[in-house]
């Protein structure tokens, strides 16, 4: 695929008055008309995932199969098979949960090239509750060969997302929010690249890696301490949780010897173990902790009310590394002895 | 076009040879399915050799005609049929089952040449195949879709889903074929889990339904050239068919739904083959 349609820049679409999803719903009816083979696919989420844009300008390649989320990415696997390319998008909770086995047998065993893209994940359908809340997809995902899982941080990164999974042969999970989240980015040219993660804040005592909304908030609790408690604290952008970027997990365990990892997931399963798994494999020891929902079932409540509840906001995350750095992973500071 | 007596013959006997090839794999693989292999036996035998456009040289040929087993545990039926179209060597089918082998139980489209999809999960194979025909409605290609479908598995929820996305947008590209053989692993499927009635269940979400005697090559024929010439309304083949069909001490038999055979087995069962074609 050429370069050009990377050419759509994000200063078409106006940052403040687009939701994360109407973002990606803007890009992928732009990506639709460029690549005939792209069809469209929603169960009764057309409104609610923004994918109902590309109904409106390519109807005849929009399928809405209704609440029926094994048939939809059954449907998909078909398509793929068949030689389109099909993006597909419900909510997270039904993605990874209720279509898990069409996901991994239909579309992951035969590898094809399906794009899924998730929305509401995380808490960031508050008040709807546990049923609708999704903190289990990462570890999921990642669990099945062949999928490639991505984290935008916000609308401009899902906008690179989109445009990259198109480009990627074999299948995808884009995980977004509901797509009233604060923007990080003002660009897109940022160097996204599947896999690359993006070094956000340059420091040195300590390393925050995270993904999705927690970004932002990361950034935010970076500058503040810095500021504040005069600790220099390194930001990574992981937006892909699979594959993993090693490299950069064991750079930054190397750099700072703290590692804290910051997801709208369960603590079980996603960024924090992808990131542990790492380290672990490494032989490099260091400080380590995970700021995530905890292994309960969450509790009901605005977003930003349940982010902090949960400690995934800067006023969470900024008291998470003053704990971390006044605590000593082992009983002294010679940290050359470590394996 | 009712089939002429030769084409009867020649079909007949390619069944025979199927039934005979299926035994063979099923000793080679030390077990299979066989039941429900022999059941569906000439179902496929007129898809592939009267009905399917496919070319064995070039199997990823975009119009060619789709099958998806759904009932994938037959894999060992359809696997010595692709063979026999010329997708791969005969003798490769005796390494199945065994380590790293390219062929197990269910097939896996990426290993087997011509197979157009990986089944095995019950309730798969219908919406993959609807995927597959709405995708030649959007390249405006003429290939058709056909779909076999287990009895057992029309429990799976996600073939009614399947089922009236289909007919909501009228794919009568896809043509499905129930394969009602009556038992499933646990026993009769009216026992286990009663499906009738399976043709008014079709009927209610959309479809014309043809019921057939699954072994008599007229009535497939009639059904299928029907299932054809559908503008409207998608038909459904529910083809009635006997487990273990061909094989006297196998037929109508739950605990044949899998078994393995031993070499005297074997023989007994080729002779029957002979015996009851």
């Amino acid at each position: 695929m050429s370069k050009e349609i990377l050419g759509t820049t994000w200063t078409v679409y106006d940052a403040d008055t687009l939701t994360q999803a109407e973002i990606y719903g803007q890009v992928l009816t732009d990506l639709g008309k460029i690549h005939t083979e792209i069809v469209a696919l929603t169960a009764d989420l057309a409104k609610s995932t923004k994918i109902g844009k590309f109904q409106d300008e390519l109807p005849e390649r929009f399928f809405n199969v209704g609440i029926a989320e094994q048939n939809l990415f059954g449907v998909a696997a078909g398509m793929a098979k068949s030689g389109l390319l099909p993006v597909v998008s419900t909510m997270a909770a039904f993605a990874s949960m209720r279509a898990a086995e069409q996901v991994r047998t239909d579309i992951c065993y035969q590898n094809l090239n399906v794009k899924i893209i998730a929305t509401h994940a995380g808490l960031s359908f508050g008040s709807a509750g546990s049923t609708h809340h999704c903190t289990e997809d990462l570890s999921i995902m990642r669990a099945f060969p062949n999928m490639t899982v991505i984290v935008p941080a916000d609308g401009i990164e899902t906008a690179n997302a989109v445009r990259a999974a198109i480009e990627h042969e074999g299948p995808v999970y884009i995980r977004i929010g509901r797509g009233f989240e604060p923007t990080y980015y003002k660009t897109e040219d940022y160097g996204f690249e599947f896999g690359k993660a993006v070094k956000l804040r340059e420091g040195t005592d300590i390393t925050i890696i995270a993904c999705g909304v927690a970004v932002l908030q990361s950034a935010e609790a970076a500058d503040f301490l810095r500021e504040n408690d005069g600790i220099s604290v390194e930001v990574l952008n992981m937006h892909t949780i699979k594959p993993i970027d090693r490299d950069a997990i064991i750079n930054a365990v190397k750099n700072s010897r703290r590692i804290l990892t910051v997801e709208e997931h369960n603590t079980f399963g996603g960024l924090g173990s992808a990131v542990a798994e790492v380290i672990a494999e490494s032989g490099v020891s260091c400080a380590f902790e995970k700021v995530g929902i905890p292994d309960e079932f969450s509790v009901v409540g605005y977003p930003e009310d349940l982010y902090s509840h949960y400690g995934l906001d800067s006023n969470g995350i900024i008291d998470k590394i003053r704990e971390l750095m006044g605590k000593d992973f082992e009983e002294d500071d010679n940290w050359d002895d470590e394996v | 076009m009712p089939l002429s007596e030769i084409e009867i013959k020649e079909l007949k006997e390619k069944a025979v040879k199927l039934r005979k090839d299926i035994v063979d794999v099923t000793f080679w693989a030390g077990g299979a399915h066989i039941g429900g292999a022999m059941s569906m036996v000439d179902i496929i035998t007129i898809l592939y050799n009267k009905f399917m456009k496919i070319d064995s040289s070039n199997p990823d040929l975009e119009d060619r005609d789709r099958f998806v087993l759904s009932k994938g545990h037959a894999g060992v039926g359809l696997a010595p049929l692709l063979a026999e179209k010329g997708f791969f060597d005969k003798e490769i089918l005796k390494t199945f089952n065994q380590f790293n082998s390219p062929f197990g139980m269910h097939l896996d489209s990426l290993k087997v040449r011509g197979l157009d999809a990986s089944t095995g999960s019950l309730g798969h194979g219908l919406p993959i195949s609807l995927g597959m025909a709405l995708a030649a409605r959007i390249k405006k290609l003429e290939y058709k879709t056909y779909c076999l479908l287990g009895d057992g598995e029309m429990n799976e929820g996600s073939n009614w889903e399947a089922i009236m996305a289909a007919a909501h947008y009228k794919v009568t590209d896809l043509i499905p074929i129930v394969d009602f053989n009556k038992q499933m692993i646990d026993g009769k499927v009216e026992n286990i889990m009663s499906l009738d009635p399976l043709a008014d269940k079709w009927i209610a979400f959309g479809f014309d339904v043809v019921e057939v005697d699954g072994h008599d090559f007229n009535q497939l024929n009639e059904a299928l050239e029907k299932a054809h010439a559908a503008t409207e309304k998608p038909v459904v083949i529910i083809a009635h068919t006997i487990k273990g069909k061909g094989i006297d001490f196998m037929e109508d038999q739950t605990k044949w739904h899998y078994g393995s055979i031993d070499s005297s087995v074997l023989e007994k069962a080729k002779t029957s083959i002979e015996v009851n074609s």
